[in-house]
């Protein structure tokens, strides 16, 4: 299956004076239709910059410098503007993490829907109108009708996020990019957006890119995970696989930090340090200062960035014979 | 709690705490509009035995950063009381005992970015619990640093140059300044990445034992309460539904509300788990359904629920307001 989006290699970079930081490295993942990616790390691991660099919506004086973005076979890192704009809300949906500012106060939601089918879809106004009723409803909001007519601010933050995703939704993308859509809602409804999100993914075949830092969503949610560390791309893979059986040693790591994956330990496993800042990043694996496995080659080479049939970017990956969990 | 002999450090009865949120006298007259009372805790009871950890756990709008701030005494009570040994203070007139009981209780909160002053130097910042009350903090400030993982030498530096995980040391070694009992974490661990949450949560487990002190620990996340606590509350718009021991709760959920917040929780071993996701949303305090506060989206809810209110009652180890659970 062809994939929807396909990164290649994509680099991002912003000047500085005191030189280059370079928040996205060489990362290259695929999504193909009706799959739902996981991107996960920590703060500055560069998953929302490798986002936002898809969608055209980096704030300068970042840009890509390197790589290619490619939507269903054609490119698109390299477009204008406006034809970027275009893109936006018709071929790619966005749901950010805040659903009071994705939405304009000042609009009723179905005009905000409507506007968009209007922007996107060649429909009349009435239409439209009855389109964004029906996208209400499809995301779960009861009595739309009566509600479409109704300000963001009457709606609870769940069900704003519901509205967000019928906004993202309403002109039929490709590929959907949700950027944190759970972090700001409780638990019993962040489990409703998922099983959403989710339910509408598969039934209309749409790619999605899952910003994350929550293992559990990704558990929850994805079908693959990559992970992310400094920019760069750690490890990718099937999500069973890649959190009951890591290969990267910050992936395990991170595992075991997690204090709900390491059930009955006392103690959490621990990565000593912090992620290196931009501007001193370490020679050779950006890991290499915290891992418990560096060996010789670890502070001079990158690990290659994923060589065929292996998931880690990792000088000495972990083997299945060390696999803990079973 | 595995040593229920121990007296309760801190006794919790009949808690309460009502909000005015009505509009202003002269929009109440003009409108028509009644008053407006948000009962933010109602009638909550519990210890926390010392040297234990004791855990409230809710969605938004539980109360439990409300129950925090009445037991370091941020906030007065609308009723009940919160004695600390044998002091209650919103009614103790003699201010040695004040003062004594403020002594032993400290607090961390959530944002280590807004808790400490940027312009004070952390040494001051530390110091300031000792110093406020006339003491003598000389080599304090140092001490601690080193205690929570941090160099002496960063005593002299302001907040701006550390990274959230080490302004949350800060925090820590602040609270601890006063050779506290009692220390009232209200989401410590929220803002942080979740490597840096494993360290500081180790290091929180590490400073109990060694200082012997008493946790109550408020938490939205399922896996870090149930990391960290001996005793766990689980609160629902403002009331207490169920307490029970750690392993106890989490083997056996006996109220509903406290079964659909665990299903609810995003799970690291369910991969494409399909779940029926919880219904409906938190009421609105103001107006919250009368009878048994969850019956509106409980699955086993009857006629009485919706009547007549469940008090808490003893079911083996656990506490439970539920007229239904066994």
């Amino acid at each position: 299956m062809a994939p929807v989006l396909s990164l290649r290699n994509l680099t991002v970079e912003i000047p500085t004076r005191h030189g280059v930081l370079r928040p996205v490295d060489s990362v290259s993942y695929d999504i193909v239709a009706g799959e739902i990616l996981g991107v996960v790390g920590e703060s500055g691991a560069g998953k929302s910059m490798a986002g936002n660099a898809v969608i055209g919506l980096l704030n300068r004086p970042a840009r890509i410098t390197g790589g290619e973005v490619w939507l269903n076979g054609a490119r698109i890192d390299n477009l204008p503007p406006e034809g970027l704009r275009k893109l936006r809300g018709k071929r790619i949906g966005m749901v950010f993490q805040d659903p009071l500012t994705s939405l304009n106060p000042l609009l009723t939601v179905g005009d905000q829907i409507a506007e968009t089918i209007l922007e996107h879809l060649p429909v009349s106004r009435a239409e439209a109108r009855e389109r964004a009723i029906a996208a209400l409803e499809e995301v779960g909001i009861p009595a739309a009708r009566d509600r479409v007519d109704s300000y963001p601010h009457a709606f609870s933050g769940g069900m704003r996020q519901r509205v967000v995703i019928a906004l993202a939704l309403c002109a039929e993308p490709d590929l959907v990019i949700a950027d944190e859509p759970t972090t700001a809602l409780d638990v019993s409804v962040q489990a409703q957006i998922i099983v959403l999100l989710k339910r509408l993914c598969r039934e209309r075949g749409t790619a999605v890119m899952l910003v994350t830092h929550d293992m559990g969503v990704i558990a929850e949610a994805a079908d693959r995970v990559a992970v992310m560390y400094a920019g760069r791309l750690a490890e990718i893979g099937p999500v069973a696989d890649v959190i009951q059986h890591p290969r990267h040693p910050y992936t395990a790591g991170l595992m075991g930090s997690t204090p709900g994956a390491s059930q009955g330990q006392a103690r959490l496993t621990q990565i000593p340090g912090a992620m290196p800042r931009l501007d001193a990043m370490p020679p050779g694996c950006a890991f290499h200062p915290r891992c418990p496995r560096r060996g010789p080659g670890c502070d001079i080479d990158p690990p290659p960035v994923r060589a065929p049939d292996a998931r880690a970017a990792c000088h000495y990956p972990l083997t299945v014979a060390e696999d803990v969990t079973a | 709690m595995k040593d229920t002999e121990s007296p309760a450090l801190v006794r919790v009865r009949n808690l309460t705490r009502v909000f005015d949120v009505s509009k202003p006298w002269l929009n109440r007259v003009l409108e028509r509009l009644p008053r407006a009372l948000l009962t933010a805790v109602s009638d909550v009871s519990f210890d926390i035995p010392e040297k234990g950890v004791y855990a409230l756990v809710g969605e938004s709008g539980s109360g439990k950063s409300t129950i925090g701030k009445m037991i370091v005494g941020l906030l007065p009570p609308s009723d009940g009381s919160v004695l600390i040994r044998d002091t209650d203070l919103a009614t103790e007139r003699d201010p040695a005992r004040i003062a004594a009981a403020r002594s032993e209780i400290q607090m961390i909160f959530q944002d280590p970015y807004a808790s400490l002053n940027p312009r004070w130097r952390v040494r001051d910042i530390i110091a300031e619990p000792v110093t406020a009350r006339g003491g003598d903090a000389s080599g304090l400030a140092e001490r601690l640093l080193e205690q929570v993982g941090l160099a002496a030498r960063d005593a002299g530096k302001y907040p701006h140059e550390f990274s959230g995980g080490q302004r949350q040391r800060i925090c820590i070694a602040r609270a601890l300044a006063a050779n506290p009992k009692l220390i009232v974490c209200d989401e410590p661990t929220s803002a942080l990445d979740v490597s840096v949450q494993a360290q500081v949560l180790n290091l929180m487990s590490d400073l109990k034992d060694e200082f012997g002190l008493t946790y109550l620990f408020i938490s939205h996340d399922l896996t870090v309460v149930r990391h960290m606590a001996d005793t766990i509350g689980v609160l629902y718009l403002g009331r207490l539904v169920e307490e029970a021991p750690a392993e106890a709760l989490f083997d056996n959920p006996r109220h509903p509300y406290t079964r659909m917040l665990f299903a609810a929780a995003p799970r690291m071993d369910a991969f494409g788990r399909e779940v029926e996701p919880p219904k409906g949303e938190i009421p609105d305090p103001i107006n919250p359904p009368p009878g048994c506060a969850f019956h509106p989206r409980c699955p086993i809810a009857v006629d009485r629920c919706r009547a007549e209110r469940p008090e808490m009652r003893r079911l083996g180890n656990a506490r439970v307001a539920c007229h239904l659970a066994e």
